[in-house]
């Protein structure tokens, strides 16, 4: 009944997202209050109807359901609640409503908070934010229902893939789609900027909070999906430039250009047509990522359904939006003339760089990512495109990015000398290159990988803290440094994280040890500094799966270090075996040791590896979400976003 | 119709599913060559080669029985003296291109190493043009608010 409910509340919604993406945008090309006002009752409704038919969705979930088809391809009863209720969406037909939900959501949002903007602004945004959520709720009613009955419905699931039943992976999809959907909310800005026909400061300012909450549940997605492949898929690494991956990675390398580009609409009037284009473009990848995670078209590690009808739906959307707001892109485009004079030598044009090296290595990713089915179908050339050519070709752009970031960031506006404040960086510089060197000197290999990443992240970490340093003036440094405006603070965290990341995967890759050998039980061998011993492997049972579990311990000059429980599991029902590596973390290093197979003499394979600075690469991202969201709780922002509490609310003059 | 969908599903679980890193390592301790500097070259080349029946993993990293073919037969070019290039070339021969994860620069190929370049050189230039327009631009464009404009200002202040 509550299932019938649900399917019968989404197709409310659909109706009210077609009303909704139709009468406001009448109402406000012809002026007619009554007929923009539609807007927000309407958002608000489509958000509560898609909820409760979620919601209806999660209890078939939680009450294992089998008449639920969806429920019985990826639910059991055995299987523990919480990954009961993230079995709702660790599916096609259930992340599609996700993804829909949230696009509902975000409306609602816009509608309640959107207090400040001009009437016909808002009723456009509503209305083309309905008209994404009309395209989704059509997929989704039509091509992957999840509400589909089985005439007989079987005693028990099929399981969720059991590689899905981990805290990590629990909750990546979810930031992730408030990543990808963010990104609609500033493209519903842009196309309605378009047909409003008016860009301006105060439009850079109403965007720049949506995108940056886009950008920072990106940053956590992104961050928890590699954090579980690092400690789920058993043997450490972090990022595989894999498909999929790239397909959220490249809406986070625009959503991050945009972010820096409005600012400059915002302050200085200029860019506009290029932010503009940013916005379509953001989501236009956000688009083509679900297009490459569901259409099966490039073969992916984690790709969801391969079907083609689907994937051709998808592909229609992502031609209408992107083709769509593109034109109107071109015929528009030539009325936003920029308004702000600057030298060639300011923040502005620094921002200009932030831009290009952005938006140019998103491109290169893009370009490797769908090379292979390029020169399949031009050149008749079946090849891969892996890891070995991303490295290459993506990392330096980040090193240059790395490299002017702190003198970007305190460039003065208008018009600035870069000795001037090249000079200001003088002892920051002369500290990153000394790290870099004892590094160099320290170290027993002679790659300069792990040296160049300290040099480069202490470069971007210390500039950040100069920058607020030298913001503070002179007496009473400190109490002013607290005092200085949140989003100063978030730039600066934002860029210190960017900066502990970047050194943390250079030290990583550079500094990693690995150990692989046969280890017979309780005899101990050394790994590093360090001293282990399988004492033995028990056989053990879980909830939904059966388990080998060793016990190995850890010493290290004789004290012991840490006990650790590597593990074999077998889902038998999911009939897929998975090893749990055991991680003792610290620090400066994870010790990450994984449990292989039984040998005939009854000794096991074991994998050791001494991660350093493991940590570092979330720990940065961390920051740089945490950076994010300093700069939205700026007062700035509160008052941009409609609260009208400030008198303060025009351009400000920096 | 009903049956289709259930198989497309079930085709879906699959495609999920085939990806699983089995629980036995990549590369097992008896493949391990015994001199230090050969192995440390091999595992180099293992992780340009790619695992024919995975998606997007090299050998280095897979442990599907194929690419456990391929570590051994590269371990046994490089014992039996070949260089890296001369290795990677028998491999290539064998398998096709299709196994190199780090394309070459043949062909239409190029455009593929080409294209981080390219696309940094037209940013540049555009960039210029556009910043040295901005430097030039007349002053007069940066003062003065249409009277709408006055209006909208004077009513933000206001509330």
């Amino acid at each position: 009944m509550i299932t019938e409910l649900g399917h019968f509340a989404l197709i409310l919604a659909f109706m009210i997202a077609i009303v909704q993406a139709v009468i406001p945008l009448i109402g406000a090309h012809k002026r007619w209050p009554g007929w923009m006002a539609v807007a927000e009752p309407a958002a608000q409704a489509q958000f509560l109807f898609t909820a409760f038919a979620f919601g209806a969705l999660t209890w078939a979930f939680i009450t294992s359901d089998f008449s639920l088809k969806l429920v019985t391809l990826n639910s059991h009863s055995a299987k523990p609640l919480l990954y009961k209720i993230s079995g709702t969406w660790g599916n096609h037909e259930g992340s599609m409503l996700l993804w829909v939900l949230i696009v509902a959501l975000f409306g609602a949002m816009a509608s309640v908070f959107g207090g400040g903007l001009p009437p016909t602004l808002k009723a456009r945004v509503l209305a083309v934010q309905a008209a994404i959520g009309v395209a989704f709720y059509a997929f989704i009613l039509f091509t992957s229902n999840p509400f589909l009955r089985l005439t007989v419905p079987p005693f028990d699931g099929q399981d969720l893939n059991p590689l899905l039943q981990d805290p990590g992976l629990a909750f990546h999809p979810p930031f992730l789609y408030l990543g990808y959907v963010g990104l609609s909310m500033t493209f519903s800005f842009a196309v309605a900027a378009l047909i409003e026909g008016r860009i301006d400061a105060a439009w850079g300012r109403w965007v720049r909070p949506w995108t940056l909450a886009a950008w920072i549940f990106l940053t956590i997605g992104i961050g928890l999906g590699s954090w579980w492949a690092y400690y789920e898929l058993g043997w450490g690494g972090f990022w595989f430039w894999d498909p999929v991956e790239n397909a959220s990675f490249m809406p986070w390398l625009l959503a991050a250009a945009l972010l820096h580009s409005a600012i400059v609409v915002e302050k200085r009037e200029a860019l506009k047509s290029w932010t503009i284009l940013l916005a379509i473009l953001a989501f236009g990848f956000s688009l083509i990522g679900t297009f490459i995670v569901r259409s099966g078209i490039i073969t992916s590690v984690h790709a969801f359904a391969n079907d083609p009808e689907r994937g051709v739906f998808i592909l229609f959307i992502l031609a209408f939006f992107t083709g769509g707001a593109l034109t109107l892109f071109a015929a528009r485009a030539q009325a936003m003339e920029a308004k702000g004079v600057f030298g060639v030598v300011s923040r502005e044009s620094a921002l200009v760089a932030n831009n290009i090296l952005l938006a140019v290595s998103c491109f290169v990713v893009f370009f490797g990512t769908v090379w292979p089915i390029v020169a399949e179908m031009v050149f008749a050339r079946k090849l891969s495109v892996g890891p070995p050519f991303f490295n290459s070709a993506f990392t330096p752009f980040m090193v240059v990015l790395g490299l002017i970031m702190p003198v970007g960031a305190m460039l003065p506006w208008k018009r600035g000398r870069i000795g001037r404040t090249a000079w200001q960086l003088r002892y920051v510089f002369v500290l990153a290159v000394s790290l870099g060197v004892l590094a160099w000197a320290l170290q027993t290999g002679k790659s300069a990988l792990g040296p160049v990443g300290l040099f480069l992240g202490s470069w971007m970490v210390f500039g950040a803290l100069a920058d607020l340093w030298l913001r503070s003036g002179k007496t009473g440094r400190l109490q002013r440094m607290l005092r200085l405006p949140r989003a100063d603070w978030g730039k600066a965290v934002a860029h210190g994280g960017l900066g502990i990341t970047i050194f943390a995967i250079a030290g990583l890759t550079a500094w990693e040890q690995e150990d692989i050998r046969v280890a017979r039980i309780g005899e101990p061998f050394d790994v590093g500094a360090f001293t282990l011993v399988l004492k033995d492997v028990s056989r053990e049972q879980g909830p939904n799966y059966f388990s080998s579990k060793g016990r190995v311990e850890v010493t290290r000059n004789g004290r012991p270090e840490a006990l650790l429980f590597p593990e074999k599991r077998d889902y038998p029902v999911a009939r897929m075996p998975t090893t749990e590596a055991a991680i003792d973390y610290r620090v400066a290093r994870d010790l990450y040791v994984v449990l292989g197979d039984q040998q005939a003499d009854g000794s096991w394979t074991m994998r050791t590896y001494i991660k350093p600075l493991a940590n570092w690469i979330w720990g940065g991202s961390i920051l740089m979400a945490l950076g994010g969201l300093l700069s939205l709780s700026d007062r700035r922002f509160r008052v941009a976003a409609g609260a009208r509490k400030s008198p303060s609310a025009g351009v400000p003059a920096e | 119709m009903k049956l289709r969908r259930l198989i497309l599903a079930l085709a879906a679980l699959l495609a999920v599913s085939v990806f699983a890193p089995a629980p036995v390592l990549a590369v097992e301790p008896d493949e391990v060559l015994a001199d230090p500097l050969l192995e440390a070259r091999a595992r180099e080349l293992s992780k340009d080669l790619r695992c024919l029946v995975c998606r997007n993993e090299s050998i280095d990293e897979s442990n599907a029985e194929l690419a456990r073919d391929l570590r051994l037969l590269l371990r046994e070019r490089l014992l039996a003296g070949d260089s890296d290039r001369e290795a990677m070339a028998f491999i290539v021969d064998r398998y096709g291109e299709y196994v190199l994860l780090r394309p070459t620069a043949s062909g239409a190929n190029w455009l593929l190493w080409a294209a981080a370049p390219l696309m940094l050189l037209a940013a540049l230039v555009i960039a210029v043009f556009y910043l040295r327009g901005r430097a030039r631009a007349p002053k007069a464009a940066e003062q003065g608010l249409s009277a709408e404009e006055q209006e909208r200002l004077r009513k933000i202040l206001e509330d």
